[in-house]
């Protein structure tokens, strides 16, 4: 019972701190899930990400119910997905019922401003510590560049990226494995 | 069919066709709206809006609000609650044979080639924030700088870097950048 109570709270935090979505919530992860709780580690995240990449569904939703599910099997994964959906159902419905025009009050557009580049200045910091941990030999640099470029400058959806580099690693792993 | 299992059916679609996450949820939504006319396409638009400046996944988000928008507070709850449902089935299907197959030496190999990528990944999607967060619509590349969101962009990040204060919770900054913001008129 504590545990999923303190799963519920954790993802709960998550949920209610994440501006952006998706890979914003990198951050809160890396401090909620990685750093205080250590129900996974940095890269078991990262290949939550990738597995969440092409598969159905809400990256952040997914990453919850992976971790929720290591940690105490299917409640566990209910438990911890409803926990990082429960302050988006909240903020939305008030917000929904309240403020319909939420976003013309302007000292609510100058906050927001303001929380989007704090966002950045955390994304590249976790992007700064990823690169430190996961981006070693000549190949990383070159996948990491190869995955920025695509999807950052030329709009090619993820799901190529994840697809091809798993496709890779079938034909290329050997090679590469003796270089690191 | 009652107007809120037809919903709840549409949305339990999206969740197990929208992959990827973020705005892949959109096409659907915009389909919804066209089918059902249970909101306009302008009030689409305002959604979009909040939820992406609102914290929470931005596909949940759009769940709650349209869920909301068109059957109330039980719309949306089960709007929320339809769309993550596959997520959460499959995902701990996979869950379950992963525990099973992580020592798999294919499998180790596969996550070695895709974690690099996958930090490039977040690499591209930190530029896209950049790009809306420090640039504002100009003619030439220098004058749509935004100043005063390159300097606070750099202060906070400095701050990330240094090692005494890399025990301050995330939010932390998250609450700066909303005073900040507000004290500039950002």
């Amino acid at each position: 019972m504590q545990i999923l109570w303190t799963l519920y709270r954790a993802f709960f935090m998550i949920g209610a701190l994440t501006f952006g979505g998706g890979y914003a919530m990198l951050p809160m992860l890396e401090r909620e899930i990685v750093a205080k709780h250590k129900w996974a580690t940095q890269e078991e995240i990262l290949d939550y990400f990738a597995i969440g990449q092409c598969t159905p569904g809400i990256i952040a939703v997914n990453t919850a119910t992976f971790v929720g599910y290591k940690q105490k099997g299917i409640i566990g994964g209910i438990v911890a997905t409803l926990g990082v959906v429960s302050p988006s159902i909240v903020i939305i419905m008030v917000i929904a019922a309240v403020l319909t025009n939420f976003m013309d009050v302007v000292w609510v557009q100058h906050a927001f401003a303001g929380i989007r580049v704090a966002v950045c200045a955390l994304i590249v910091a976790s992007v700064i510590k990823l690169a430190k941990s996961n981006v070693k030999a000549w190949w990383h640099i070159a996948l990491a560049v190869a995955a920025f470029v695509l999807v950052g400058l030329c709009g090619f959806s993820p799901v190529y990226i994840v697809v091809g580099c798993a496709l890779a690693s079938v034909v290329l792993g050997r090679r590469c494995e003796k270089h690191e | 069919m009652s107007k809120l299992l037809i919903m709840c059916l549409e949305f339990f679609k999206t969740g197990l066709f929208a992959v990827g996450g973020g705005l892949a949820t959109l096409p659907f939504l915009a389909q919804i709206q066209q089918k059902y006319q249970w909101f306009t396409a302008e009030e689409l638009a305002n959604m979009i809006a909040v939820s992406e400046s609102t914290p929470g996944p931005i596909g949940v988000n759009m769940a709650t609000y349209v869920g909301f928008t068109s059957l109330g507070v039980v719309g949306g709850i089960l709007a929320t609650l339809s769309l993550v449902l596959p997520s959460l089935i499959v995902i701990m299907a996979i869950a379950r044979a992963l525990d099973k197959y992580r020592e798999n030496k294919w499998i180790q190999g596969m996550f070695s080639f895709m974690r690099p990528a996958v930090t490039g990944l977040i690499a591209a999607a930190a530029f896209s924030v950049i790009r809306v967060a420090l640039f504002r619509k100009a003619d030439s590349l220098l004058a749509s700088v935004d100043w005063i969101a390159v300097a606070l962009f750099a202060v906070l990040l400095v701050l990330t870097q240094v090692k005494r204060l890399k025990k301050i919770h995330p939010a932390a900054y998250i609450g700066v950048g909303a005073v900040i913001g507000v004290i500039l008129s950002m």
